[in-house]
C-alpha cells in the first residue's frame, strides 16, 4: 500500500496528467483535448453515508470515458450526479463542483430540466415509454422545440437511423415501443436521448441486460456517436471498456483510484489496485 | 423401505384429504350462493322485463308502469358522482404516489382513506343529509350525487396510488433525464403506463356505488315522476327497489325484481370490462 501512496496523490489531481495524456494519445494528429465536463473535489452523500470521496476528473469533448470498478464503488452514483438525477430523491446531496462548459451544474439555481435536456442518459434496463415507437422519440423533441410535422418525421427517422434501428422498425412506427426486443428497446432509448441533441451522453451499464449481438451493435453505435457527443459509460465489462473507451477511470470504495487513457490504464496501470482488478485478481 | 412409519404417513394423508374437502366445500358454497342469487334474479326478474320498463314511469299501485325515471336518475346521479369523485381521487392518489411519497401527510391521508373505504354507506348518507339536505330544506339529486361521490372517492384514491406505485421509477427517471418537468412526467408517462389500472379502478368504483341504497335514502330520496331537476328529489333504482320490494303490491314487487336484475347485470358488465382491461394485452407488457 505504502509504495503506491505517492502515485495515488498525483493521479488524484487531473491537471498534471493532462499534458501526459495528450502525448499518449494513439491518434498522432491528436486534436487539442477540451474538457467538456470537469468534476472537481466531488463528495456525495446518501443521508450520512459518504458514497463518493473527493473525486476529480475530466470528461473530454467528443471522447468516451469509461467508469470501471467493482459493484458499489460509486461509478453509477458519479454518473447520476452529472445530470443531477439524484435530485429526484430526498436525502441525497453532492458537494464540490461539476462544470459543464465552465458552468457549475451543482449550483442550486441551475435549471434541472434544461440541464437534463443537454445531458442525455441511458439506463441499465431499457425504459421505453408506454407509447408508440414514433412518440417515444418525439416525446423529448416536443419538450423544448416546436417543430412542424415534416421536420419531426425527419428527426425521428434520423435518430432511428443513427441507432441502426430504422430498417427494423420503419414499418411499425405507430406500434408500441414495448413490443420491441430488449436490444431494440435499448437502441430506441439511445435514439430517444440523441434525438434531443444533447451535448453529453451518459450510459449506465447500457448493455448489461443484452445479448452479445445487441451488445456489439450498441458498442458500434457508441463508436459512431462520439463524433458528435461526449460520452461517459459505466460498465462492468472490462473488454467493453477496453474496446469502447478513450479514457478510463477506475473507482474503488467511493474513491477515484486511477484516471488515464484506456490504453495506459489497461496496459500500464499506475496503481496496484487497478492492475489487480483489471487482471481479475481482485480480493 | 420397511422402516417407514406408515401410520404417520396415513394420518398425514387423512389430514390432507380433510383440508381439501373443507376448502373445496367452502369454494363450492360461495359458488352456489352466487348462482342461486343470479338464478333467482333471472327467474323472478326476466318475466317482468318488457319494453314498458324502459319507456314508462314508476306507476302507482295497481296500474301499469316501468322504471324509466329510476333508471335515468340512477345513471345521472352515478355519472355526476363519478365526475366529482374521480378527478379528486386521481389527484389525491397522484399526490400520494408521486409528490408526497413517504411524507406524513400521505400516511395520514392513506389511513383516513382506508377508513372511508370501509365506512358504512349509511353513515355517508347521514353525513350528506346533515351538510346538504338539512340546510337546503329538501331532498335533492345534488345531495344524492355528492353522497355517491364520497363513496367513489376512496376507491379511486386507493387504486390510483396503487397503480402509480406499480410504475417503475426507472420510467420516471428516463423521462426526467430527457428534461421533462415533473408534471409532464406524471401526465404523459406515468398516467399512460397506469392507464388500464386507473380506468379499472374508476369502473369498480362506479360498480360499487351503482347499487348503493342507504346514502340515497337520506339524500335524493325518490320521485314518482319524471324529473331532471337536480335540486329536487330524483328517482333511482336502489331506492325504488327498496320501496317496491317491501310493498304488498304484486306489480310493484315484479318491478323491484326487474330493477334488481338490471343493477346486477350492470355491475356484472362493469366488472367484466374492468377485468378484461386489467389483463395485460399482447402489445403492452
Amino acid at each position: 500500500m505504502n509504495d503506491h501512496a505517492p502515485g495515488q496523490s498525483t493521479t488524484m489531481q487531473s491537471r498534471p496528467n493532462v499534458e501526459l495524456m495528450k502525448t499518449e494519445l494513439s491518434d498522432p494528429v491528436a486534436e487539442a483535448l477540451r474538457e467538456k465536463v470537469s468534476v472537481r473535489n466531488l463528495n456525495f452523500f446518501y443521508g450520512d453515508y459518504r458514497a463518493l470521496k473527493d473525486i476529480s476528473l475530466p470528461l473530454y469533448d467528443r471522447k468516451v470515458t469509461a467508469f470501471i470498478g467493482p459493484s458499489g464503488c460509486g461509478k453509477s452514483t458519479l454518473l447520476r450526479i452529472l445530470n443531477r438525477m439524484y435530485d429526484l430523491y430526498p436525502g441525497q446531496r453532492a458537494e464540490g463542483e461539476v462544470l459543464l462548459d465552465g458552468e457549475n451544474i451543482l449550483d442550486p439555481k441551475a435549471d434541472l430540466n434544461l440541464l437534463r435536456a443537454r445531458i442525455g442518459m441511458v439506463f441499465q434496463k431499457p425504459t421505453p415509454f408506454p407509447m408508440s415507437i414514433y412518440d417515444n422519440i418525439a416525446f423529448g423533441i416536443r419538450l423544448y422545440e416546436k417543430v412542424p410535422k415534416s421536420e419531426m418525421n425527419d428527426r425521428v427517422e434520423d435518430a432511428l437511423k443513427r441507432t441502426a434501428l430504422w430498417d427494423e422498425v420503419k414499418d411499425k412506427l405507430q406500434s408500441s415501443g414495448l413490443g420491441l426486443s430488449g436490444g431494440q428497446q435499448q437502441r430506441l432509448c439511445i435514439a430517444r436521448s440523441i434525438a434531443v441533441r444533447p451535448s453529453v451522453l451518459l450510459l449506465d451499464e447500457p448493455t448489461s441486460a443484452l445479448d452479445p449481438i445487441s451488445t456489439a451493435k450498441i458498442e458500434e453505435l457508441i463508436y459512431q456517436l462520439k463524433v458528435d457527443y461526449t460520452i461517459a459509460i459505466v460498465t462492468h465489462n472490462m473488454q467493453q471498456a477496453a474496446r469502447a473507451a478513450d479514457f478510463s477511470a477506475f473507482m474503488y470504495l467511493g474513491e477515484l483510484v486511477e484516471f488515464g487513457t484506456t490504453d495506459q490504464v489497461f496496459t500500464h496501470p499506475r496503481e496496484q489496485r487497478t492492475e489487480d482488478y483489471i487482471t481479475g485478481r481482485f480480493g | 423401505m420397511n422402516n417407514l412409519d406408515m401410520t404417520l404417513y396415513r394420518r398425514r394423508r387423512l389430514k390432507n384429504r380433510a383440508a381439501m374437502v373443507l376448502s373445496v366445500g367452502a369454494a363450492g358454497a360461495g359458488m352456489v350462493a352466487l348462482v342461486w342469487i343470479l338464478a333467482t334474479l333471472f327467474l323472478k326478474g326476466a318475466s317482468g322485463v318488457s319494453l314498458s320498463v324502459l319507456t314508462q314511469m314508476t306507476p302507482p299501485p295497481g296500474s301499469d308502469g316501468g322504471l324509466l325515471n329510476a333508471i335515468f336518475g340512477s345513471v345521472v346521479q352515478t355519472l355526476i358522482a363519478t365526475l366529482i369523485g374521480t378527478p379528486v381521487g386521481i389527484l389525491a392518489g397522484t399526490y400520494m404516489a408521486e409528490y408526497g411519497r413517504n411524507t406524513k401527510l400521505t400516511m395520514v391521508v392513506r389511513f383516513i382513506n382506508d377508513v372511508l373505504l370501509s365506512a358504512p354507506s349509511i353513515v355517508v348518507g347521514l353525513f350528506v343529509y346533515e351538510i346538504m339536505v338539512q340546510p337546503m330544506g329538501h331532498f335533492s339529486a345534488w345531495a344524492g350525487s355528492v353522497a355517491l361521490a364520497i363513496l367513489v372517492l376512496p376507491v379511486v384514491v386507493r387504486t390510483t396510488e396503487d397503480m402509480l406505485l406499480l410504475v417503475p421509477d426507472s420510467l420516471r427517471e428516463a423521462a426526467s433525464a430527457l428534461g421533462a418537468p415533473r408534471w409532464m412526467v406524471i401526465q404523459r408517462v406515468c398516467y399512460r403506463a397506469a392507464r388500464a389500472g386507473l380506468i379499472t379502478g374508476t369502473l369498480l368504483a362506479v360498480a360499487r356505488v351503482s347499487g348503493e341504497t342507504a346514502p340515497l335514502l337520506f339524500t335524493s330520496l325518490n320521485n314518482q315522476f319524471w324529473s331532471t331537476n337536480m335540486n329536487a328529489p330524483m328517482a333511482n333504482l336502489p331506492v325504488v327497489i327498496f320501496q317496491f320490494a317491501l310493498s304488498p303490491y304484486e306489480d310493484w314487487q315484479r318491478l323491484a325484481w326487474v330493477g334488481a336484475l338490471l343493477i346486477t347485470l350492470t355491475v356484472l358488465f362493469l366488472n367484466i370490462i374492468a377485468r378484461s382491461l386489467s389483463k395485460p394485452s399482447g402489445g403492452e407488457r
